[in-house]
């Protein structure tokens, strides 16, 4: 694993799937130290690219070339070997391993005859986390870790693997405002000794970090140029092929508030660790408006969605759903009272992913009319319904019969976001709902969120972005190590005041 | 891809592994110097050529029907039965006590209440590694093998005590055997020793897939089985729909007791489940955990095994090495379902096909 990497070019690469081009005729190069953003919206072909530059797909036409000569890659261990590492968009890592002993797992210089020399990963890994500032904590389990701590595992452990180039499949998608701008700070760094491949919808990220942009569209190279040549507005309107401005909550913060929808009251909520998740939280939420919840992932966003909605237990405090107790019912008990929830991982808690599109709109309400009748299913109505809503909801799919795993993120998130809008919610929670997903969807969901809103729906937005939260939020609550550390109406919220809380430094 | 190729790739690979299956047992049975020929028409046709030989194979698939539709449903629930054969014994006990000791109740009320005890007995002893998982997350696997540990020995105890035949205890013949039980609990026989409990198969296969295609319960059972976490999001209970999964599954195994002591043997005698609780795991899988499948697996696994009780007398091969043969067959046909489901294989397989294609087209 000698020498630098002066060059990476892909010509003419073309990938067909069944029925579909995946890349049609793309060529990219990065020189050293550069910064190449790869940009489109889901779909454009950006990952099926960096998947066949990492070995994972076989292209059908075109050459990989690495300093000049003409490489080819029978699978990731070639790529590996010849410097190439990359950060996946959805984790590659063993659940119930730790941080260590999942780097161990590609760590060949470890691998001991007879046994795994755990000590000398730990303290590469030790290493490689202080020298780059990335903080995690070697012997937790990765099951334990928030999806932003994970992200930061598969950093480390890319750079552990000794990789000179790495490839970044979204990588600022779970992080806060400061640990991304510290990122991007970090890799800049980092350009001095390895070039990046660096893919994202975020354009301020590709302004800050990127030197040069290639834009894809439908699998096909629609734009390559230089970043400071262009704006953030050029880019986004060649990726879309149109301009799209995010919708804002402009409604005045007292025209449509109600009663108090949900009164949080001192509860107190265990992580899987058993460690104090939250401390005492407090919050109230008023019918028909927004509150953002800002906080580093981790800080118990994800025990308080789960504790208001009967899926952990809680123990102490209570949580009054329109004066009725239901801290500690169950979660059909809970659904039942009108509570609607987006959750964090859409593809394991949000759908049954073999179940089809159809089934998956009705899984909350299956029991109820018009889609069975003692007990038994009405698969006309189902049908139905589920028909209305790909048309309302703009899912785009094949059929109503697709297994809903199938689809892209943004299309389940819509199938989520259908079956709890349409189930008429009298509040609902909404856990990271754009996370990863493209303008068009976040446009998609961002309305809808606000039209919820409009007809006097309560909403909790809990949410990594701060674009997201000051955009629609009415107020803007910072959590802090699983308690509140303040509320902010939306008009005293700023980027960096939010920032800073949001590190838990009290104001 | 095309459609073509598709079926094509299917075919192949079925070919390919029929093809394996039949040489592997080939080589064996050339090695113990048994007619390879003549051993597979014993096992695989000569059951189908005469009408006596077809009812022998149905009577084997029936149990196995039964069960396997049970597993079925246990294991799209996301909890996995491989204590059939212990439901299955419990079934007996549990059918085999309401016969005896009810001899003089007549036909139409002993019948039906024979059956439901054991549709309970195995129900019940499908319900405690259902509620051993719910509550306390022990694995499955464990406490179903373990129970059919314990099932065995208490249904040769139950054999040797309380349920031994008087006449043996007089004349001791030395197989520990109930008494031959009252005609009042007999399933009536279509043809040979063919009994209508075929019917009961056929019917249950109708009616489980009514209930996991049809009903909210399925609904829900399958939604547990497939992603147990979206599952309990949506506010399914999903502790509960595994445990009542898995008494399903047991009261499947435990009627399938009970139907063949009704219709076959009407006496409990030791190795009657003759490892149906196992075999109906594979007749599942192999069926493709659909009982529109599972009807003709269990047909083609009642055949296996039937054939190979005609083995030793007409070729001289050994029973066990028919046995042999068939955990060659289920290997075989285990590993064809793995590569057919293997899209990628398929993908791949396609490119080269199609370079060979376009290859020779160039040539042309």
């Amino acid at each position: 694993m000698e020498g630098r990497i002066t060059s990476l070019r892909m010509e003419h690469i073309t990938k067909r799937f069944p029925g579909v081009l995946a890349s049609d005729d793309i060529s990219i190069s990065v020189g050293e130290g550069e910064v190449l953003a790869l940009v489109g919206e889901n779909g454009a072909g950006k990952t099926t690219l960096m998947n066949i530059l990492m070995g994972l797909y076989q292209p059908d036409e075109g050459r990989i070339l690495i300093n000049d000569e003409e490489v080819r890659f029978r699978g990731p261990e070639d790529a590996f070997k010849a410097g190439l590492g990359m950060v996946h968009q959805q984790y590659m890592l063993v659940q119930n391993m730790t941080v260590t002993e999942n780097i161990a797992l590609g760590y060949k210089n470890a691998w001991k005859p007879y046994r795994l020399d755990i000590d000398t990963v730990r303290k590469h890994v030790g290493e490689i986390s202080e020298k780059y500032s990335l903080l995690v904590n070697p012997d937790a389990y990765i099951w334990q870790l928030s999806v932003g701590e994970q992200q930061r595992v598969e950093l480390v452990k890319t750079l552990c693997l000794g990789a000179k180039f790495l490839i970044l499949d979204e990588p600022t998608s779970a992080l806060t405002p400061q640990e991304t701008d510290e990122l991007i700070a970090l890799l800049l760094k980092m350009t001095d000794e390895l070039s990046i491949i660096f893919i994202s919808h975020k354009l301020n990220e590709v302004k800050a970090l990127s030197s040069k942009v290639t834009i894809l569209r439908h699998g096909k190279v629609v734009f390559s140029g230089n970043t400071d040549e262009h704006s953030s507005e050029d880019i986004a309107a060649k990726m879309t092929g149109h301009s799209i401005i995010l919708p804002k909550n402009t409604g005045t913060a007292e025209s449509n508030k109600g009663k108090t929808a949900l009164s949080i009251n001192g509860i107190t909520v265990m992580s899987d660790r058993k460690t104090v998740a939250l401390d005492h939280l407090s919050l109230d939420i008023r019918e028909g408006e927004i509150v953002g919840l800002a906080g580093v992932s981790g800080n118990g966003q994800r025990e308080l969605a789960e504790a208001i909605n009967g899926l952990r237990h809680v123990e102490s405090g209570s949580i009054r759903f329109f004066d009725e107790e239901i801290a500690n019912l169950t979660s059909r008990q809970i659904i039942d009272k009108g509570m609607g929830y987006i959750p964090e991982e859409r593809n394991i808690e949000g759908i049954v992913p073999p179940f089809s599109i159809k089934e998956n709109l009705v899984l909350k309400d299956v029991t109820k009319e018009p889609f069975s009748s003692h007990a038994i299913v009405n698969g006309k109505a189902i049908d139905e319904n589920a028909s209305k809503l790909i048309k309302d909801f703009d899912i785009r799919c094949p059929g109503i019969n697709t297994a809903a795993g199938t689809l892209s993120g943004g299309n389940i998130q819509k199938v989520i976001l259908a079956r709890e809008i349409e189930r008429g919610p009298k509040f609902l929670i909404a856990v990271y709902p754009t996370r990863g997903l493209d303008m068009g969807a976040v446009e998609f969901i961002h309305q809808q969120l606000l039209e919820t809103r409009a007809k006097g729906v309560g909403i909790l937005l809990i949410s990594e972005e701060l674009d997201e939260i000051m955009d629609l939020s009415d107020r803007i609550a910072v959590i802090y190590k699983g308690s509140i550390q303040k509320v902010l109406d939306h008009d005293e919220a700023t980027r960096e005041r939010l920032g800073i809380l949001m590190a838990g430094i009290k104001e | 891809m095309t459609r073509q190729f598709r079926i094509l790739f299917r075919l192949s690979i079925i070919l390919i592994a029929a093809v394996a299956a039949v040489l592997f047992a080939s080589v064996i049975l050339w090695m113990i110097g048994a007619d390879v020929s003549a051993t597979f028409y014993t096992i695989c046709i000569e059951p189908l050529s005469n009408k006596l030989h077809m009812t022998e194979v149905l009577i084997r698939a029936i149990p196995l029907c039964i069960i396997a539709l049970g597993i079925s449903v246990a294991y799209r629930s996301g909890i996995i039965n491989i204590g059939g054969e212990g439901q299955m014994a419990i079934g007996i006990l549990s059918f085999t006590g309401v016969a005896l000791a009810f001899p003089d109740v007549p036909r139409s009320i002993l019948l039906p209440l024979a059956l439901l005890a054991s549709v309970i007995g195995g129900g019940l002893w499908g319900f405690i590694p259902g509620i051993l998982k719910a509550k306390l997350n022990v694995s499955e696997l464990l406490s179903t093998v373990m129970l059919n540990y314990i099932a065995a020995q208490f249904y040769s105890l139950c054999l040797r005590t309380i349920y031994l035949d008087p006449a043996e205890k007089v004349y001791g013949t030395g197989t520990p055997q109930s008494m031959r039980l009252t005609e009042n609990v007999w399933l009536g026989r279509i043809s040979g020793r063919l009994h209508y409990g075929l019917i009961i198969a056929i019917v249950l296969a109708v009616l489980i897939f009514f209930l996991m295609w049809k009903t909210t319960m399925g609904f829900k059972m399958r939604a547990a089985g497939s992603q147990d976490r979206a599952s309990r999001y949506a506010g399914i209970n999903v502790p509960f729909y595994i445990t009542v999964a898995i008494m399903i599954s047991g009261a499947f195994a435990g009627l399938a007791g009970g139907v063949e002591i009704a219709g076959v043997h009407r006496r409990a005698i030791e190795g009657v489940t003759n490892n149906y609780g196992f075999s109906g795991v594979v007749v599942a899988l192999f069926g493709g955990l659909h009982p529109f499948g599972i009807v003709p697996a269990s047909f083609f696994f009642g055949l296996l095994i039937y054939g190979s009780t005609l083995a030793p007398s007409k070729v001289g091969v050994p029973a066990n090495i028919v046995q042999v043969m068939q955990g060659i067959i289920i290997i075989v046909i285990v590993t064809a379902q793995m590569v057919l489901s293997n899209t990628y294989f398929q993908d791949r397989i396609w490119r080269k096909y199609s370079a060979l294609k376009a290859g020779k087209g160039g040539k042309k």
